[in-house]
């Protein structure tokens, strides 16, 4: 299990990585890969290849990121989702708030 | 000295004084010397002697060289005795008369040494070389008949394992070609308990008994899961698990995997790596085609399998048609594929009474013009009605063999155990032994996680989500539950699983307690889900997943009652 991010080399995209289950365990390292940047992306992609569940508390953490990321303005995909995860972001209807692949 | 092996070589020859001379020549090469007068008595000594090469004098009293040659080639058979003929005439003719007698050569008189000693050793040369290759020749025999041998045993033990299970059904028409002995492809069909058929098509790269080789623990794991009652999604982790595990990196088995349910006229389908499928409408004539979405079975580890498939209606008399690359990849006499367009077209042309599977095979081995160079396989299922299918004798009801069926668990966690371990994994562990629930492990780990970060959270920790407003607040409260947790000296989290067996499927009841105050839960319990806050979608997302959510008495306890099918 562990968070891992990388930002790409023109400075412009951040691609947070998530393996194993995404909760609230995964809460401090998910927030320490946006907020420890000293400049922001314009855009951000959350890799789920290998996430394999996530939970409630991993939704309200997808929610600060888009906060954090400028809100209705933030540009976030979310892609490689398992079955699974996808299942749980479409019922929280979060397809309206990110770009789900 | 010769640096040739010491050869016994038989001498005929009439004239005294040639003989001798021969004979001198041959012995100081170091070589045992059998000599004759004529070709009778060459013939004797031949079968007496076997010696490895033979000089001839063409012209001899009562039987001259050109029949003592045959002979001798005669007796000796597929050895290799070099016969060279000693002759005097020089003119064409008789030269050609002594090679077609079956000489090898001829040496003419009088005799040169040097010329004499070279073809001895150049026959004997070729005589090593002649019984190098027909002892190698031997030997890839004898190897052949063992392997054919070998072959013919594994085959029966490997059509024991990898039989056609319910092939033979009516409704089931289907073609398999190997390519050798072995087959790089492979279908198993089965009926499962409940009564739908469950067949799968895969072709393993490679063709021959390394391809085989694996079909073995693919069909005892399909026809034993099936057997019990697991569902596809059971079944295909499986396979892809045993394979990943047992093949080298590089082979894999490109396969659909379908489970057609005639009661309910639908099939559900998943398909990787192989060419697309084809469901052909039969009140339409239309075709929707069935594409791989997934990688092939034995690629990924258990973790990245993605199982998820595709459910499709099916009327009355509609087929499935699932194929091999073979199909496709079937080549003309220019090395042209027959390919997916030629495949299509055969469906669209409505003329033809020919029902398409034959209309295929028929096209596809005029195409080819009988040459082969893939495995080939095609199958296709019709839906028909149940009766048609099952046997009207076997008992309808789900039979379950193994497995957790009906069983109830009560599991309480405290304190030190809170800090520690987290149940979700076993308690999913234990859930997905029955026989079937596997495919809802998704929505169950999503069901518990949710019940179990509530009860522990809002009911032991008496945390609020109201904190969780801000993006401060959010990490206050995770900060909070740690530190509450640390320190935490009583309460408990208790779980009560029930599981009762149901046609197909089951019900399972999820029952929560915490050792919290309980909350107001009349007033927020029909919270829809939300677009804005960073909490309090767990209650709207389990109410999704699951047939019914209740809170009891004060609200510290919560009731889940979860409804599956196999067919799901």
């Amino acid at each position: 299990m562990g968070i891992q991010s990388r930002v790409s080399d023109d400075g412009q995209e951040l691609v947070i990585s998530i393996q194993g289950r995404f909760d609230f365990s995964a809460h401090q390292d998910f927030r320490n890969s946006y907020e420890a940047l000293s400049r922001q992306p314009g855009t951000y992609r959350v890799d789920m290849n290998e996430t394999t569940y996530l939970d409630s508390s991993a939704l309200g953490m997808l929610l600060l990121l888009r906060d954090h990321a400028g809100g209705n303005s933030a540009k976030i995909e979310i892609v490689n989702c398992s079955p699974d995860v996808k299942k749980i972001l479409t019922i929280s209807n979060f397809e309206q708030l990110f770009t789900i692949q | 000295m010769s640096e040739s092996v010491p050869l016994t070589i038989l001498i005929a020859d009439d004239t005294d004084s040639d003989r001798l001379i021969l004979e001198a020549i041959v012995k100081k090469e170091g070589h045992r010397v059998v000599s004759v007068c004529d070709g009778q008595e060459a013939i004797s000594a031949f079968i007496a002697e076997r010696p490895d090469m033979v000089l001839l004098d063409a012209l001899m009293p009562r039987l001259d060289g050109f029949g003592a040659a045959r002979k001798i080639k005669e007796l000796a058979g597929q050895e290799l005795v070099p016969i060279i003929f000693l002759t005097s005439l020089t003119d064409t003719e008789s030269l050609v008369h002594c090679l077609d007698a079956g000489g090898d050569d001829f040496l003419s008189k009088p005799y040169n040494r040097v010329i004499l000693k070279a073809k001895i050793k150049s026959f004997s040369r070729m005589r090593e070389m002649h019984n190098e290759v027909q002892i190698q020749r031997d030997q890839i025999a004898s190897h052949n008949d063992h392997l054919m041998q070998e072959q013919t045993i594994a085959k029966q033990v490997f059509d024991n394992i990898a039989h056609t299970g319910c092939l033979d059904a009516a409704n089931v028409n289907y073609f398999l070609s190997p390519l050798a002995v072995f087959n790089g492809d492979v279908i198993v069909a089965a009926i499962r308990p409940s009564g739908s058929m469950m067949v799968l098509l895969g072709d393993f790269t490679g063709h021959g008994l390394p391809a085989a080789i694996g079909a073995m623990p693919l069909a005892s794991s399909f026809y034993g899961m099936v057997q019990k009652g697991f569902s596809m999604v059971d079944i295909l982790r499986e396979v892809n698990q045993k394979l990943k595990q047992i093949l080298p990196i590089g082979v894999f088995c490109c396969a659909t995997i379908v489970d057609m349910n005639f009661v309910k006229k639908k099939i559900k389908i998943w398909n990787g790596g192989l060419p697309d499928g084809y469901v052909h409408r039969a009140a339409t004539g239309e075709v929707e085609t069935i594409k791989s979405t997934h990688l092939p079975l034995g690629v990924l580890d258990d973790m990245s399998f993605r199982d998820d498939c595709q459910h499709i209606e099916m009327e009355l008399g509609d087929r499935l048609y699932m194929w091999s690359d073979g199909i496709i990849e079937s080549r003309n006499g220019s090395g042209d594929m027959f390919g997916e367009e030629r495949l299509r077209a055969l469906f669209d042309s409505k003329k033809q009474a020919e029902p398409v599977f034959d209309r295929i095979l028929n096209s596809v081995h005029e195409y080819a013009e009988g040459e082969r160079d893939d495995d080939l396989s095609l199958i296709e299922l019709t839906m028909v009605e149940p009766a048609e299918v099952i046997n009207t004798n076997l008992d309808y009801e789900p039979q379950r063999y193994g497995g957790l069926l009906e069983w109830a668990l009560d599991l309480e966690l405290k304190p030190s155990t809170f800090r520690m371990f987290d149940p979700l994994p076993l308690l999913l562990n234990i859930l997905v032994e029955v026989p079937g629930l596997r495919s809802h492990s998704g929505n169950l780990y999503t069901i518990l996680a949710e019940l179990y970060s509530n009860a522990l959270e809002h009911g032991v920790l008496g945390l609020d989500s109201s904190w969780k407003q801000t993006p401060e607040g959010f990490a206050r409260y995770y900060d909070e539950r740690k530190k509450r947790v640390d320190a935490l000296e009583g309460g408990f989290v208790r779980f009560k699983l029930d599981h009762e067996v149901e046609g197909d499927g089951g019900t399972l009841n999820i029952r929560v307690t915490d050792s919290g105050p309980g909350f107001e839960h009349q007033r927020n319990i029909n919270n829809s889900h939300k677009a804005e806050g960073y909490s309090g979608r767990g209650i709207p997302l389990i109410r999704t997943l699951c047939d019914s959510l209740r809170y009891i008495g004060v609200g510290n306890q919560v009731e889940v009652i979860f409804k599956w099918d196999a067919d799901d």
